[in-house]
């Protein structure tokens, strides 16, 4: 599969459609069958000439035509078929849908965890999803953080190690040593505003699930990204320590104006967001 | 940093991959107790070869010898004269010795080898090995009264077993032994008056021909004093240094036991240096024994005057006194190229007349032995060590797939291949370093303490471990060579890693989302 021709949109981001009017012709479900990667080129193209340009710096993340599919032997299963959408700066935006949809999927290749087949994504205007693997590995450590379902935590770590692992892996051994104590502080500090500082030294088979997913969050944090993604936060929490979570997340957002990417099937969940973009098999759906 | 850290925590935490590199711990100590105690081998018998003969020795291809020693070690100046320390011509003459004990003669076959007493000692050892301190320091073939050593000087004095029937060996042993003789003598003689004047009658005693005795002849013809018969008493023949292993064997419980002592008379048997053959006897006094503690030289050679056997095998030149030589021994500078020397003497005396050859050409075949062993042995041993890393392979290939998800996270927060791959690559070199570490100083503690193992083993299954009745050392040897360790342990590291590699690998090429999907 080859991907998608992009000459046209390389020279200008304008191809971004505005917030308002971006769900309507882009992502609208197509019911009489899968659509060739020629007809997306086709009607980006067509569009392109429709919609205007966006002031450029309120967009922090956006992809464009999105495909991806996972083989099966001979049989390719699409996961997502064609998706475009974007995120502004300060934004809290929630995925949702079924299991099986493909949010996690988009999730994935949205953080660079995965390539698409098809499509763009761009991140502060430069294209992500085809830069180097080194490069894709920066991105993750220095400018996203990820929290996930499963929290994540490496068990031979303690919360604060798990915390300090981004620096870590940013500094290499030198570096990480010369601003050891500084990186030690914040590590001190994010635990302290999860609320378990006093977790500090304990390893995630000690801890909660709630106590995990707040030093995942913790981890998360700790190089300062630019953009937050959440698998599915608080898909193994009860009631009590999702809402803490999301009230957390709530609360960055709010406060530090992170931008969160979230992906959940939890409608309740969803509506702490400021805007809900719905995924009906691989597709945005409408509304 | 993380590598570090995680690579320690899994050092700390996966207790089964300690137990995989066990075999290379044993592995490691092994390698090290082996060529440790055969490097001690080695060293002690190429010390005691060294010992016995000199650097370089130039033989002639007849027994029979060549004339003027002098003027070859003139040449031998000459050509090489720059590494040479020492040099001394000696006489090589295989031969039969007669020992009497009880009343028989034992014949065993020995070299006779005739030394030049002031220059030998410039291009051996061999006055080290002596048994009476006075002759270590300046070798004397004339019978000591007594103080010959009673215990070995060459071991520890705690280790030695002391050798008691030393401490009568002298010219007191010499004296009482004579004493005995005679007091035989006449009484064999009164018995005999006694059984004549009892067939007086019969037959007259006069009507005996007299026979001539040979060893009076003998006698005569060495320039003993004439007119009157030799006192051993008071009187020796020519001495003769006689390896420890002619006359002496040692029981397995290191007791040793002599078949004569300094101070007896011996008789030699050898060929004259004419034609046709004839074989002379001659008889000597023993002075000394020597122990090189390499039993195959002390059990053979036999070390007499150089002088005496000249005249003693008709090597001597009547018209001009010079006398004929077999082999010169060669005494080289420390550090000097054997070889080379070699190689430049031979080139200097005809092939056909001459043979050169270094001490260690003389045991080439005992020496490749040696380090044949010693080689195989490494060979099986580095195998063992290999098998053990096919063991670290498992078990890492189980860990990947046990921290798969962990390779997804550390991927997701944006670790590199390259940084997987350390990981996995530090943790086998650290398991290698634990393995080989741990292996390197259980080996040297073991090469130190060998002599207690071995006895703990020989007392616990009752069967001596190390006799010394074989080796002729009281103790195992054994010499730690600081690069050999290193080169086992850096070895053991290197399979340890290299096994590290495949699953570093797998590990480092694992895809984020799939690992973090594994469950």
């Amino acid at each position: 599969m080859s991907r998608q021709p992009l000459q046209s949109t390389s020279a200008s981001p304008g191809w971004i459609t505005p917030r308002r009017a971006a769900d309507a012709p882009l992502a609208s479900p197509r019911s009489n069958g899968v659509l060739t990667l020629a007809d997306h080129a086709a009607r980006s193209r067509q569009e392109l000439e429709l919609t205007p340009v966006l002031e450029e710096v309120s967009i922090q993340l956006a992809c464009r035509e999105l495909f991806k599919s996972y083989r099966k032997g001979n049989i390719g299963i699409p996961v997502l078929q064609g998706i475009s959408l974007f995120v502004e700066r300060g934004e809290f935006l929630a995925i949702v849908g079924q299991s099986g949809s493909g949010k996690s999927t988009l999730m994935h290749l949205l953080a660079t965890l995965d390539q698409p087949d098809a499509g763009e994504i761009r991140f502060d205007h430069h294209r992500i999803d085809n830069i180097p693997s080194a490069a894709r590995d920066m991105l993750r450590n220095r400018h996203f953080g990820m929290v996930f379902q499963f929290y994540h935590l490496l068990p031979e770590m303690t919360a604060l190690e798990n915390v300090l692992a981004p620096a870590m892996i940013a500094g290499g051994v030198l570096g990480y040593l010369r601003n050891r104590a500084a990186y030690r502080r914040r590590a001190y500090e994010l635990l302290e505003m999860v609320g378990i500082g006093h977790r500090a030294k304990h390893k995630p088979r000690e801890l909660s699930g709630g106590e995990m997913q707040r030093a995942a969050v913790a981890r998360a944090l700790m190089l300062k990204p630019k953009l937050l993604f959440a698998d599915e936060p608080t898909g193994n929490l009860d009631r009590a320590s999702g809402e803490s979570i999301m009230r957390m997340l709530a609360e960055l957002n709010d406060r530090e104006k992170l931008t969160i990417v979230m992906v959940t099937h939890d409608p309740w969940i969803a509506g702490q967001a400021d805007r809900t973009v719905k995924l009906v098999e691989g597709r945005i759906a409408q509304g | 940093m993380y590598k570090l850290l995680l690579c320690w925590r899994y050092l700390r935490t996966r207790y089964i991959a300690l137990l995989c590199i066990v075999s290379v711990t044993l592995g490691v100590a092994t390698m090290i107790v082996v060529n440790s105690v055969m490097a001690g081998f080695t060293h002690e018998m190429q010390g005691r070869l060294n010992g016995m003969l000199g650097d370089l020795i130039v033989r002639t291809r007849s027994l029979d010898g060549a004339l003027d020693a002098d003027a070859h070690m003139a040449k031998i100046r000459e050509t090489v004269g720059d590494v040479v320390v020492g040099m001394s011509p000696t006489v090589h003459v295989p031969s039969l010795l007669y020992m009497t004990v009880g009343g028989e003669s034992l014949p065993r076959q020995v070299t006779l080898i005739g030394i030049d007493e002031a220059s030998y000692a410039s291009v051996s050892q061999f006055g080290e090995f002596l048994q009476h301190p006075e002759n270590r320091k300046q070798l004397s073939f004339n019978l000591r009264d007594e103080g010959y050593d009673v215990l070995d000087h060459q071991v520890p004095a705690e280790e030695a077993k002391p050798r008691e029937v030393m401490r009568d060996a002298g010219w007191k042993y010499r004296s009482y032994k004579a004493m005995l003789a005679k007091q035989r003598a006449a009484d064999e003689k009164r018995l005999r008056e006694l059984r004549e004047a009892d067939a007086g009658s019969k037959a007259d005693a006069s009507a005996t021909p007299a026979t001539m005795d040979p060893f009076a002849a003998a006698a005569a013809a060495s320039g003993e004093q004439e007119g009157r018969d030799f006192d051993p008493a008071t009187e020796q023949h020519t001495g003769i240094v006689l390896g420890i292993g002619i006359c002496g064997f040692r029981t397995p419980d290191g007791v040793d036991h002599y078949l004569g002592l300094p101070g007896d008379d011996v008789k030699v048997a050898f060929p004259l240096a004419v034609m046709p053959p004839e074989i002379v006897g001659q008889e000597y006094t023993v002075v000394d024994f020597y122990e090189s503690k390499m039993s195959e030289y002390d059990a053979n050679f036999a070390f007499v005057p150089l002088k005496a056997l000249q005249k003693d095998r008709g090597m001597i030149d009547p018209k001009t006194g010079v006398g004929k030589f077999t082999t010169i021994q060669i005494k080289l500078k420390p550090g000097a190229d054997a070889d080379a020397i070699r190689d430049r003497l031979q080139e200097a005396f005809p092939q056909q007349l001459y043979q050169v050859s270094t001490w260690r050409d003389e045991q080439g075949a005992l020496l490749a032995a040696v380090q044949m062993e010693t080689a195989v042995l490494n060979v099986l041993l580095f195998m063992i060590i290999a098998v053990a890393g096919f063991g670290i392979l498992a078990i890492f290939f189980m860990i990947v797939v046990e921290k798969t998800r962990d390779i997804g996270i550390l991927k997701s927060l944006g670790a590199s291949g390259w940084g997987i791959l350390g990981i996995f690559l530090a943790y086998g070199l650290s398991l290698g370093i634990v393995g080989a570490g741990v292996g390197t100083i259980g080996g040297i503690i073991f090469v130190k303490n060998i002599n207690e193992v071995a006895d703990f083993l020989g007392w616990l299954t009752g069967q001596p471990v190390f006799d010394p009745s074989v080796y002729y050392f009281y103790k195992i040897p054994t010499i730690i060579e600081p690069v050999t360790v290193i080169c086992i342990a850096s070895g053991a590291m290197g399979i340890a890693i290299l096994s590290s590699i495949i699953p570093a690998i797998r590990a480092a090429s694992l895809h984020p989302v799939r690992a973090l999907r594994f469950e």
